[in-house]
């Protein structure tokens, strides 16, 4: 346990004094919310079906299968503030608000799964091998590591929830507060894979790879910018192997409250591959040895 | 065999076919301060990791503290300290907050930690900077601040993987004095790597030369000195080299470039003869057998340019790794 809470603080506080790492971070997932989201779906560019208006329709079709009427469902989207920031509404949310769940999730996952790849860093630089030679075992080190990631995704998801606020979609502050409960197991799963990859590597140049085939495809299948339920069957069933679509759905049904995924589907999935990804982590750094 | 502290049985390793330590078996007592000394690459890194269980074995056995490594690591992990090759301390942390960290994995309660760690900082002099970030410390600082991690949970056996590797002669006098000290205490075993030969001399109590995964020679400086023998005589000139090799007391002759390093017995009695056969002579050195002979003579290679082109490579990595 003491060995756990020794890796945590030190994870923590690197966290903390790399300044340029939390900021840098942000620069994708702003983009995309900034640039991308206010630009599809407005006057100049029309998208005669906005994934918006499939999602509502989805959304519909899935609440009434679940036995609830069509009105509980409109007044909700009625209820929900629209903000007009040269985008042309869409019943009820701008293409901004639509995917901001996604973006936020997004932040999840590029910050758990850059500090778990960050391992390999450790392990060039001799810093790791000071840990492999306390009398603390791979598997305190694993979950020392692993925890000591929530910290500084949660850090980068508030930042983005304020920026969400202030710009784009005010949340009362439960729902701000959910949002961050649970992007906790979020992180945790996504910093599993991080660092299981990352022991198993043994340059930074694999980093860019991960990036390339791992990452923004866990990004760009979870639906984030668009609504799984109205795109082609193929990138449906990639999509339902993929931890991130619940994640994003689950945020979704938080902030704009709807989901295709009943939360306790969402729930579920999440869970299992939290644990999943611990044993392949515990697994991992239990071989972890020197390799020069 | 209560006074040993570390026993090998023909411990090994081997990475896709190379064998980098080949069938080692080894006893150091308590309190030793033991020298492994070889070319690059001869397996002196691989052999302690494998003590220091950072590394399993191929094969054969090996005790640290009575304990066998394989069988419980954390337990040989509790009694051992580390000083590494490369910096293995965190820069974004201050100097305090590394060994408060190492404290902690080491299990060292709140109170015993503050005072080991003020200790430590003192023993190594580092007080004054305890609370900088160590992305500001020099590279002897650096050292200095993981021989005190090293020593902060009162290891039995303190390693030193190549401790002076890239420092100044200052900072590296410095910190031959701190072991020196240490080993006075009698109550801790140190086994050093290094490459220089005046560092192995002047620290160790026990050296073993390591070349292709085995040791190659093992015993005290002097023994090592004794077992090559002699002189070494250095002539400048125009060499007759055949005309040499027929003295009987030369032991050996490496020759070259107009220049020519013999090791001769009692080569006080023996110049004049040895100048008579030697042919034209325009110049003539005389000198006592250093370590570094022993190791030329047990590995055949000349440790010096090895060791400064090295010396120099990683520094270079080590810059272009730092940011």
């Amino acid at each position: 346990m003491n060995g756990i809470y020794a890796i945590l603080l030190r994870e923590v506080k690197i966290f903390f004094r790399e300044k340029e790492r939390i900021i840098s971070i942000l620069v994708s997932p702003l983009l995309f919310l900034f640039v991308i989201g206010r630009s599809i779906g407005t006057g100049a560019n029309p998208v005669r079906d906005t994934p918006v208006e499939v999602a509502i329709k989805n959304a519909e079709n899935i609440q009434i299968i679940e036995g609830q009427t069509k009105d509980s469902l409109q007044s909700t989207v009625v209820q929900a503030r629209p903000i007009s920031n040269g985008a042309s509404p869409v019943q009820g949310y701008t293409y901004q608000q639509f995917i901001f769940p996604g973006i936020l999730v997004m932040v999840c996952l590029f910050t758990s799964i850059t500090y778990g790849l960050y391992i390999i860093w450790d392990k060039r630089l001799d810093f790791l091998k000071e840990v492999l030679v306390a009398p603390i075992s791979r598997t305190s080190l694993f979950m020392g590591k692993s925890i000591g990631g929530i910290t500084g995704a949660m850090i980068e998801v508030v930042i983005v929830l304020l920026i969400g606020y202030f710009f784009i979609l005010p949340v009362p502050l439960w729902k701000f507060l959910l949002c961050v409960l649970w992007l906790i197991p979020v992180s945790y799963m996504v910093a599993n894979i991080g660092l299981s990859i990352g022991a198993r590597m043994k340059s930074m140049e694999g980093f860019g790879l991960v990036m390339s085939f791992l990452t923004w495809p866990m990004f760009f299948f979870s639906g984030a910018l668009f609504e799984i339920s109205g795109t082609s069957p193929v990138i449906k069933t990639i999509s339902f192997f993929d931890p991130m679509t619940y994640a994003v759905d689950m945020v979704r049904r938080i902030l704009l409250g709807y989901g295709n995924f009943s939360a306790y589907t969402n729930i579920t999935a999440v869970g299992f591959f939290a644990v999943l990804t611990t044993f392949i982590g515990i697994k991992f750094f239990g071989e972890l040895q020197q390799t020069k | 065999m209560p006074s040993l502290i570390i026993h090998t049985e023909k411990l090994s390793r081997r990475f896709d076919g190379l064998i980098a330590v080949n069938e080692i078996s080894l006893d150091i007592p308590k309190g030793e301060v033991f020298g492994l000394l070889g070319p690059n690459g001869a397996g002196k890194t691989t052999f302690i990791s494998m003590l220091s269980t950072l590394l399993k074995p191929t094969s054969g056995r090996a005790w640290v503290a009575g304990i066998e490594v394989s069988n419980d690591s954390l337990q040989v992990r509790k009694n051992i300290g580390i000083v590494f090759q490369e910096p293995s301390v965190d820069d974004l942390l201050t100097g305090r907050e590394n060994l408060e960290l190492h404290a902690m994995l080491y299990g060292m309660a709140r109170d015993e930690r503050k005072k080991r760690i003020s200790e430590m900082l003192e023993l190594v002099s580092l007080s004054a900077r305890a609370d900088s970030f160590v992305k500001t410390y020099s590279g002897g600082m650096r050292r200095r601040l993981e021989i005190a991690r090293g020593l902060l949970h009162q290891p039995k056996v303190l390693f030193l993987d190549e401790p002076t590797l890239g420092l100044d002669p200052a900072a590296r006098k410095i910190i031959w004095n701190y072991v020196k000290n240490l080993s006075e205490t009698g109550d801790i075993t140190i086994i050093l790597t290094t490459h220089y030969m005046e560092e192995a001399d002047f620290l160790c109590d026990r050296i073993g030369i390591i070349d292709h995964g085995r040791i190659v020679q093992l015993g005290s400086p002097e023994e090592l000195k004794r077992k090559v023998g002699g002189d070494i005589v250095i002539l400048e000139g125009t060499i007759e080299i055949e005309a040499l090799k027929g003295l009987n007391f030369i032991k050996s002759v490496h020759a070259g470039n107009g220049k020519a390093e013999i090791t001769v017995m009692d080569a006080a009695d023996n110049l004049p003869v040895l100048l008579k056969h030697a042919g034209e002579i325009d110049r003539v050195e005389i000198r006592p057998v250093t370590l570094e002979d022993v190791f030329l003579k047990f590995t055949g290679h000349e440790i010096k340019n090895e060791e400064s082109q090295d010396t120099i490579f990683e520094r270079i990595v080590s810059v272009k790794t730092n940011k």
